[in-house]
């Protein structure tokens, strides 16, 4: 009985898994395409050692079983030692040198010169995202400032003159097929920044600024969701990632410097 | 040569001692009890209450993620607030990992049976195993009252990360006195777990019987021995970790909070600190703590698939050389819980080919297993079942770590349900198999009854096929971005698309809870109107099965054994039955080598 339990346990999880309809939505990303290659040529290999473990378990629970006959004395075999320790060695470490590529590609690189950079800034439980704005430079900040109530959370130093143009929204706005350098911090707790369509998670840790570069190829607004337990608030926090066209994203950067000025003349 | 010489001087004491008789008080003898027997069954229950609390905290989390809204008699304000189910997550990971993982298979039976399997009259250190125990229930006590002081119990789950975990009542509730009484609790479980460690050591260098080489140890012995020194060199690491925390808390050092922290508007008063650092040490011990919880039982498992296939176990030695090769690359893997934390990427890279190199000895295990079974003469008992089972989630549970042992793809997996699906699957649902298998194994030594194999078997079909029932399709909940530790899926559009799978899975949850109840019942009668057992009730041949069922206080009733042979000669041609016992009497020269 057992041993059919694990045939129809192997049946459905193979059909399941082929299925695919409980998935991640497509990846935005030529990076995130890379790790979905490698996540289904792990999933081929994993799926073929599972059926196959599997169903020798199931084999050997049915024809086994106790009928009367002898056991066979035997205190194994030297020989299938050597061979499954080389074959998994062999495929396990293969998997992982493979998969190398789709991790160097994102992380072991900078972005390139002409990449935005955005810096994101995370707290109890909210987003923030500043954009250097016209001047290219991003402003001091002075962790005393820091008060979202009074509209400075990310402690902007009003005396430097390179933030007085500095951009800070609550959500993330990049244009489409331009390389985005992320520039994540934290001011209190650790946090994270984690787009399943990017493929892409990074944690928010207080003291460090961590680099995350992208470039998006497919337009449309995607959830940023932190993965790193924060608090109370930790399944509230959340914001959007929206990828844009070019011309929309030079309006929203108009639209926002237009409304800081407007903030600073009065 | 006399018998003086081949036992340490250690044993000679034990035995002259054991052979004073026990005490006769009830409090020595039962609560404040020296015997090893005893300590393992107060670790055993300690667990079971343990692992009783966890089911119902995850029952009760489970009810809030299907049905968010849904007023709860029982919790203040009706509907359970995040923070709540915050503090239900952290004491459910910590109760299970630490009291029952850790407790069941190393305390428990670890504390029973590696004396008598070594054919030793008690531990090397009885008086330092009677603290390890009381040490653990002081820990366990200091643990459960955090539910009970203001504030609640922490929200920063078993992993402790700081700076939440190290700022106070300020970064959310249950981080004021519940944070503290939390790490309170684990040092001393620390300190309680590290004597424990020394004293299985000891006892397995020390105290084995003639003849009992070390390839002559059961592999349940090998196990816990490897067990034990993994516990000894990660616990003293949590246990400095802990320290330093608790002077971030309350003496206001810095190891763990960097400078220019601010929560609510107030810059706190820290610097140079690291919330790194905390990670290091704690996975540190964290990676380790996974094999100590689950080394035993692959011991376990090993062991029963022997006996119950009346077959040697296939590539002993090989066997042996995985545990101790698991044992060492455990300690050089932790860097995996941390691809995405901002540690060097580099590293990340040798993190990753050093755990996926682990997955080897593992592979190595499941052959070996496999290969145990073939051609052997399988009887289906309740222990075998549950070891068979061990094997069959072992595979599904180690699979899945294939993907997240490599960065790249745990970018899109990390923190997700499919981590919580993998690591509940190798870690805590293969390891209760075990613990399972080996009280259904061991009861009638340990209380002098047999358990009721048909109740036992019902209880195999519910775990089993619940287990993947729950577990299974949380792979897929994690694929499609299902964050872990959320108290509610509502707050963002794709996670409530998620909301009928999460619903499936808790009723599964209460379906295999109920299944648990087909155990109790069974365990409570059974040690009161059970069948009695006999010496040796499944025909088996470690020294545990020579002795009385329970054995006597100094385990052999004065007739210590001599060990001739390897630990599973089953089915051994020309011999009178299907199995030889480890102290069996060579009946020719040469015969028996095993």
């Amino acid at each position: 009985m057992l041993a059919i339990t694990l045939a129809v346990l192997v049946g459905i999880a193979v059909y399941f898994f082929l299925w695919g309809k409980w998935g991640p939505p497509a990846a935005i990303t030529r990076v995130g395409n890379e790790v979905d290659r490698q996540y289904r040529l792990t999933l081929a290999v994993t799926g073929a050692i599972f059926v196959v473990a599997q169903l020798g378990l199931a084999f050997a629970i049915f024809r086994y079983r106790d009928r009367g006959q002898g056991a066979r004395y035997s205190h194994g075999n030297a020989g299938l030692e050597i061979l499954w320790t080389s074959a998994t060695t062999v495929i396990f470490l293969g998997l992982g040198l493979l998969g190398y590529k789709a991790w160097g590609a994102v992380r072991l690189t900078t972005a390139a010169p002409g990449a935005i950079p955005i810096e994101v800034t995370t707290s109890q439980f909210v987003y923030e995202f500043r954009y250097a704005g016209p001047d290219g430079r991003f402003g001091m900040t002075n962790p005393k400032l820091i008060s979202p109530s009074n509209g400075n959370p990310v402690g902007l130093d009003p005396n430097d003159p390179a933030g007085r143009d500095d951009i800070v929204v609550p959500a993330l706005t990049v244009p489409v097929n331009r390389e985005i350098d992320l520039l994540i911090r934290s001011q209190d707790v650790i946090h994270s920044v984690f787009v399943r369509e990017l493929r892409l998670q990074q944690d928010a840790v207080p003291g460090l600024t961590v680099p995350l570069h992208f470039t998006a190829d497919k337009t449309g607004t995607y959830d940023i969701v932190c993965t790193q337990l924060c608090g109370l608030g930790h399944s509230r926090m959340h914001s959007y990632l929206n990828v844009v066209s070019e011309a929309e994203y030079e309006s929203f950067l108009k639209r926002q410097e237009r409304m800081l000025q407007t903030a600073g003349g009065q | 040569m006399s018998l003086e010489t081949e036992i340490s001087v250690r044993t000679q004491v034990a035995r002259q001692h054991a052979a004073a008789g026990g005490p006769r008080g009830f409090v020595r003898r039962y609560i404040f009890s020296t015997d090893h027997k005893i300590i393992g069954i107060q670790y055993y229950f300690l667990a079971l209450v343990a692992v009783l609390t966890g089911v119902v905290l995850s029952i009760l989390m489970r009810l809030h993620l299907a049905w968010p809204s849904l007023h709860l008699p029982f919790v203040a304000g009706g509907i359970m607030t995040p923070e709540q189910y915050e503090s239900l997550l952290t004491m459910h990971g910590t109760l299970m990992v630490f009291f029952v993982l850790t407790t069941a298979p190393q305390g428990g039976f670890g504390n029973y049976f590696l004396p008598i399997q070594i054919g030793a009259p008690d531990m090397a250190f009885p008086r330092l195993n009677m603290l390890s125990f009381w040490i653990t229930f002081a820990s366990f006590v200091c643990m459960l009252s955090a539910f009970f002081v203001p504030g609640g119990a922490p929200i920063s789950g078993w992993t402790a990360y700081a700076p939440l975990s190290a700022l106070g009542q300020v970064t959310g509730p249950g981080e004021g006195l519940g944070q503290t009484i939390w790490l309170v609790s684990i040092g001393l479980f620390c300190m309680a777990t590290l004597l424990g460690a020394l004293n299985f050591i000891s006892t397995t260098i020390d105290m084995r019987a003639p003849g009992m080489s070390l390839f002559r140890m059961p592999l349940t012995v090998w196990a816990w021995f490897v067990t034990a020194i993994l516990a000894l060199l990660s616990f003293a690491v949590l246990l400095a970790a802990v320290v330093m925390l608790l002077l971030d808390r309350t003496a206001g050092t810095s190891f763990f909070v960097p400078a220019a922290t601010v929560v609510s508007e107030q810059l706190e008063r820290h610097s140079g600190g690291s919330p790194l650092l905390w990670e290091h040490l704690f996975w540190f011990f964290g990676h380790p703590e996974v094999y100590i919880a689950i080394l035993p039982g692959m011991g376990v498992t090993s062991h029963l698939l022997s006996t119950f296939s009346r077959k040697p176990v296939f590539g002993y030695k090989a066997m042996v050389w995985a545990t101790c090769a698991i044992g060492l690359l455990g300690f050089v893997v932790w860097g995996h819980h941390m691809f995405v934390s901002g540690m060097s990427p580099y590293s990340a890279f040798a993190f990753s080919l050093l755990t996926l190199s682990i997955a080897v000895p593992s592979a190595i295990k499941t052959f070996n297993w496999l290969g145990t079974l073939w051609g052997g003469k399988l009887r289906f008992t309740t222990a075998m079942l549950f070891a068979l089972g061990f094997v069959s989630i072992f595979v599904t549970g180690g699979l899945s770590g294939l993907f997240l042992a490599q960065p790249a793809v745990d970018n899109m997996l990390h923190a997700t349900y499919y981590v919580v699906a993998h690591f509940h699957l190798i870690m805590g649902v293969a390891a209760l198999f075990a613990v399972f298998a080996a009280t259904y194994f061991w009861f009638p030594k340990m209380f002098g009854r047999m358990m009721s194999e048909r109740l036992g078997k019902l209880h195999f079909w519910f775990t089993f096929v619940g287990a993947y029932l729950i577990f299974f399709p949380m792979h897929f909940v994690g694929l499609a971005g299902g964050i872990r530790r959320y108290a509610d899926f509502t707050a963002v559009a794709y996670l409530s698309g998620l909301q009928p799978l999460q619903r499936f899975i808790t009723w599964m949850v209460f379906a295999t809870a109920a299944g648990q109840l087909f155990f109790l019942w069974n365990f409570c009668w059974s040690l009161r109107r059970g069948q009695k057992a006999p010496a040796n009730p499944w025909s088996a041949t470690t020294l545990e099965w020579i002795t009385a069922s329970p054995p006597a206080h100094d385990n052999f009733a004065g007739d210590y054994p001599r060990v001739y042979r390897g630990p599973y000669e089953y089915s051994v041609p020309g011999a009178a039955e299907d199995f030889v016992m480890q102290d069996s009497l060579p009946a020719e020269k040469g015969a028996g080598q095993g």
